[in-house]
């Protein structure tokens, strides 16, 4: 009885302080999982046109409602999801390893190294994100390869400064001194001892930057510099229904709702993944 | 080549000249000057000094831990070879494989994100040849013999889980694994309560007895020097001011510096009397003249005190003094 209410209070406890993380984490849990396997979710064909059934406002057969060419909305939303988490995950992933890596072998070394990465920061943040992004697509012709290409250009020098300024942090520490006492080589420092500790904050803004990405990516699709039509993509359906929102409103809206989901999922992640690291120190 | 001075034993660490500076060569600030000692095989040596005397700066520069814009100069023999102009390789065999370090703030000094037997097993692995099952048992093993209980379970516990006398104890751990002959003890007890500096302060001397190890002890704590050392360099804005046996110094201290901070130690018995300080304030680095840099505070000045600065002369058997007016400060 007591050890049941103890625990009960334990984990309501555990969550009351964690529900960011975890409801989060479910959420993201369900996008992966639509992503993986779209067909699950739906029966209809997200390319597949019906005529027999254009711009049909939502109902039981079509949650979502149809497009201008009979397709169903809800379907393209869910296939969509599949192209928008690959957009999450391809143009953050080389940012986030590449970032990682120079900002610790700068943020250690300094020197030179640092001095040549300062300009380069400031070069690229002098430029706002949206428009060298889109001007790199312009230059080499649009499509999803070509948007990986162009943020991860950009991306990563944001996790580099973030891990660049925590290592520098770190490697003052007295557990560092302690390392180099006990006779261990710079690169077992570097990233056996100083990275583990120093790569929290770039974890927490990866989270943030999926969904920064995702909205990029349903930016440039909306654009025609992203996913290219007829592939399902949150800003391609969002273009694809611009021209009709006066009288087909949930051609647009649906996927807008997708959008805002996978943001607050990510953030949510991220707010809560930052809490528990905050907790732990 | 450089040679180990002569001596009738030959000193297992020998330091000569050591001088840290920082700044710029035209204003210059000399965080230690010319500091000169040696430890014996097997001796427990004490440095203390006030914050700021350059105590825990010499046993960095040590181990070559102190780092540009700073600049070291001087000899650190360690069984007759310069540490100053080994080649790296040759350092981190000495780090850790042969003289080990622990440090003020056990906290900080572990790495929060590693549990403590990985980093016990990492310092096993980086010296020594065990397999990773040896590994496993001789961390046990040493968990064992600094005196945590329950090693088996608590050596997957990460530093956090540990209270702090525990994570001294886990610090000096990691810090024998690799059988060192020396260790290099940094104020390791100022962090602790007086209870829990008392168990690591006999877990120290122990271990030295049983692994056969000399100890350097930097601390301020002239009560943990009487417990604890053989012998004692004191030492005063960078320079050692008084060496010798500790039960010498503690008898018949031969600078008047040291004569100072034995009697500001609050002493039992006499209930409710002030405690006698030191007047003044110790030197800042910007501000070194050209004499004793204890002068403007000492009761002996005499004017050759302000001519330069006094050389570390030996004046009686082992034990010297920086001291133009020793006899006198003996005779108090």
């Amino acid at each position: 009885m007591t050890f049941a209410t103890l625990t009960s209070a334990t984990i309501s406890r555990a969550v009351g302080r964690r529900w960011t993380l975890i409801i989060g984490s479910i959420l993201l849990g369900l996008l992966i999982l639509v992503a993986l396997v779209p067909g699950f979710f739906t029966s209809y064909d997200p390319l597949a046109f019906d005529y027999k059934a254009i711009m049909q406002p939502p109902s039981a057969a079509h949650p979502f409602g149809t497009d201008n060419f009979g397709r169903d909305v809800l379907t393209r939303v869910i296939w969509a999801t599949r192209i928008d988490i690959q957009i999450a995950v391809f143009s953050t992933v080389f940012p986030l390893v590449f970032g990682t890596i120079v900002g610790t072998l700068t943020g250690y070394y300094g020197g030179w190294l640092d001095a040549i990465f300062g300009r380069l920061v400031d070069l690229v943040i002098t430029f706002p994100f949206l428009v060298i992004v889109i001007a790199i697509v312009a230059v080499l012709g649009p499509g999803l390869v070509n948007m990986y290409i162009a943020v991860s250009a950009i991306g990563w020098v944001f996790y580099a400064q973030l891990v660049r300024a925590e290592i520098r942090v770190q490697k003052q520490s007295d557990y560092a001194a302690a390392a180099r006492v006990l006779g261990y080589s710079e690169m077992r420092l570097i990233f056996r001892h100083l990275l583990p500790n120093s790569i929290t904050p770039a974890i927490v803004y990866w989270m943030t930057d999926m969904a920064l990405a995702i909205l990029l990516g349903s930016s440039l699709g909306y654009l025609g510099l992203g996913a290219q039509p007829p592939t399902a993509e949150w800003g391609v359906i969002i273009a694809d229904g611009k021209n009709f929102m006066s009288t087909a409103w949930w051609m647009s809206v649906f996927p807008g709702i997708a959008i805002v989901v996978a943001g607050v999922t990510f953030s949510m992640v991220g707010d809560g993944l930052a809490d528990l690291f905050r907790r732990r120190r | 080549m450089n040679q180990a001075p002569a001596g009738g034993r030959e000193p297992l660490l020998s330091v000569r000249g050591l001088r840290v500076a920082f700044g710029t060569p035209r204003h210059e600030l000399v965080a230690v000057d010319g500091v000169d000692f040696d430890v014996q095989p097997g001796e427990v040596l004490g440095l203390a000094g006030e914050s700021g005397s350059g105590k825990s700066l010499t046993l960095r520069s040590i181990l070559r831990l102190v780092k540009p814009p700073a600049r070291v100069g001087g000899e650190v023999f360690w069984r007759g070879r310069d540490i100053m102009r080994m080649a790296q390789a040759e350092v981190r065999r000495v780090r850790g494989g042969e003289i080990a370090m622990i440090f003020q703030e056990p906290m900080s000094a572990l790495n929060p994100v590693l549990t403590v037997g990985m980093q016990i097993r990492e310092n096993l692995e980086e010296h020594t040849d065990l397999d990773g099952a040896g590994r496993q048992a001789r961390a046990v093993e040493l968990l064992d013999l600094v005196g945590i209980p329950a090693s088996k379970s608590r050596i997957d516990d990460y530093p956090h889980q540990f209270s702090g006398g525990m994570r001294q104890r886990a610090m000096i751990a990691i810090a024998l694994a690799s059988n060192p002959r020396l260790l290099l003890a940094d104020e390791p007890t100022t962090a602790l309560d007086v209870t829990i500096q008392d168990q690591i302060l006999k877990l120290i001397l122990r271990l030295r007895r049983d692994l056969n190890m000399s100890v350097v002890l930097v601390t301020h704590d002239l009560g943990v020097i009487a417990q604890t050392c053989d012998r004692l360099a004191v030492m005063y804005a960078g320079r050692v001011v008084e060496a010798g046996p500790v039960a010498d110094i503690f008898a018949q201290p031969r600078h008047a510096y040291t004569l100072g901070l034995l009697n500001s130690v609050p002493r039992g018995g006499a209930l409710r009397q002030p405690l006698s300080s030191i007047a003044g304030q110790p030197p800042l680095l910007s501000d070194q003249q050209g004499g004793c840099a204890f002068a403007p505070r000492c009761p002996f000045v005499v004017p050759e005190c302000a001519v330069a600065k006094p050389p570390l002369v030996g004046i009686a058997p082992m034990h010297d003094s920086a001291c133009l007016q020793h006899r006198k400060v003996a005779q108090r």
